[in-house]
């Protein structure tokens, strides 16, 4: 079986990296209750989207 | 290239495939609102549509063609009689999909697809709904406390002697 030959440096893992970062989901403001929302989806805090659009939604019991 | 897939599969055999879409848009008919995934929703779209063309078509030949597609008589009735002529001035886009939230399990993205101009029954089915739970939820509190009372009843005998309904 091959096998490696040399051990990695910690920079060279490190490098490798350097391109593997998430990046953050962009976030829109609810119109209806401000809060940061996904985009073309109805809010999950108020249950709106585009002005009615409701869901039904717990309130915290 | 994103040549030559056009469509969905759902991970699904045809004969599947075809049978889940029939009863979605079966169940859509009758409810006008239905809450399912994303690309169930985006599948089912096309199929409905057709459907509601059917409706207002409104002949002979477009009903039984509705039928052949149609799982019940009563969402065949419902199209032909309510929901084709709602539409008659629209030319497609009869369907609103909005994506509301994540399933849980698979975190599958889930919408809901709805008939437009359905917010009024949605409305009321809401409202049915809220009493429902209310009602379900004073039923749970009234057995609750009938059970304490027992077990209070049940911990002093000489009181709690005759069992009240």
């Amino acid at each position: 079986m091959p096998n490696p030959k040399r051990r990695h440096s910690k920079a060279r893992t490190g490098s490798r990296r350097a391109h593997d970062a998430l990046t953050a989901r962009s976030l829109s403001e609810c119109p209806n209750c401000h809060e940061r929302k996904l985009p073309h989806r109805a809010c999950p805090k108020c249950g709106y989207y585009k002005g009615r659009e409701v869901l039904e939604v717990k309130e915290a019991s | 290239m994103r040549h030559k897939v056009a469509g969905w599969k759902l991970g699904r055999t045809t004969s599947h495939r075809r049978s889940l879409l029939r009863n979605l848009a079966t169940s859509l008919i009758i409810e006008e609102r239905i809450e399912t995934t994303v690309p169930k929703a985006k599948a089912l779209r096309p199929q409905v549509e057709k459907m509601i063309t059917l409706g207002k078509r409104g002949d002979l030949s477009a009903r039984r063609q509705a039928s052949a597609y149609l799982m019940t008589r009563e969402a065949v009735n419902k199209l032909f009689d309510t929901v084709g002529p709602r539409f008659g001035d629209r030319e497609g886009g009869y369907l609103r999909i909005v994506r509301a939230g994540w399933q849980k399990g698979d975190g599958a993205e889930k919408a809901f697809i709805e008939l437009l101009g359905s917010e009024k029954l949605q409305e009321e089915k809401r409202q049915k709904r809220a009493e429902t739970r209310a009602k379900r939820a004073a039923e749970t509190k009234k057995a609750m406390e009938e059970a304490e009372a027992q077990q209070q009843a049940a911990i002093e005998p000489p009181e709690g002697g005759e069992k009240k309904e």
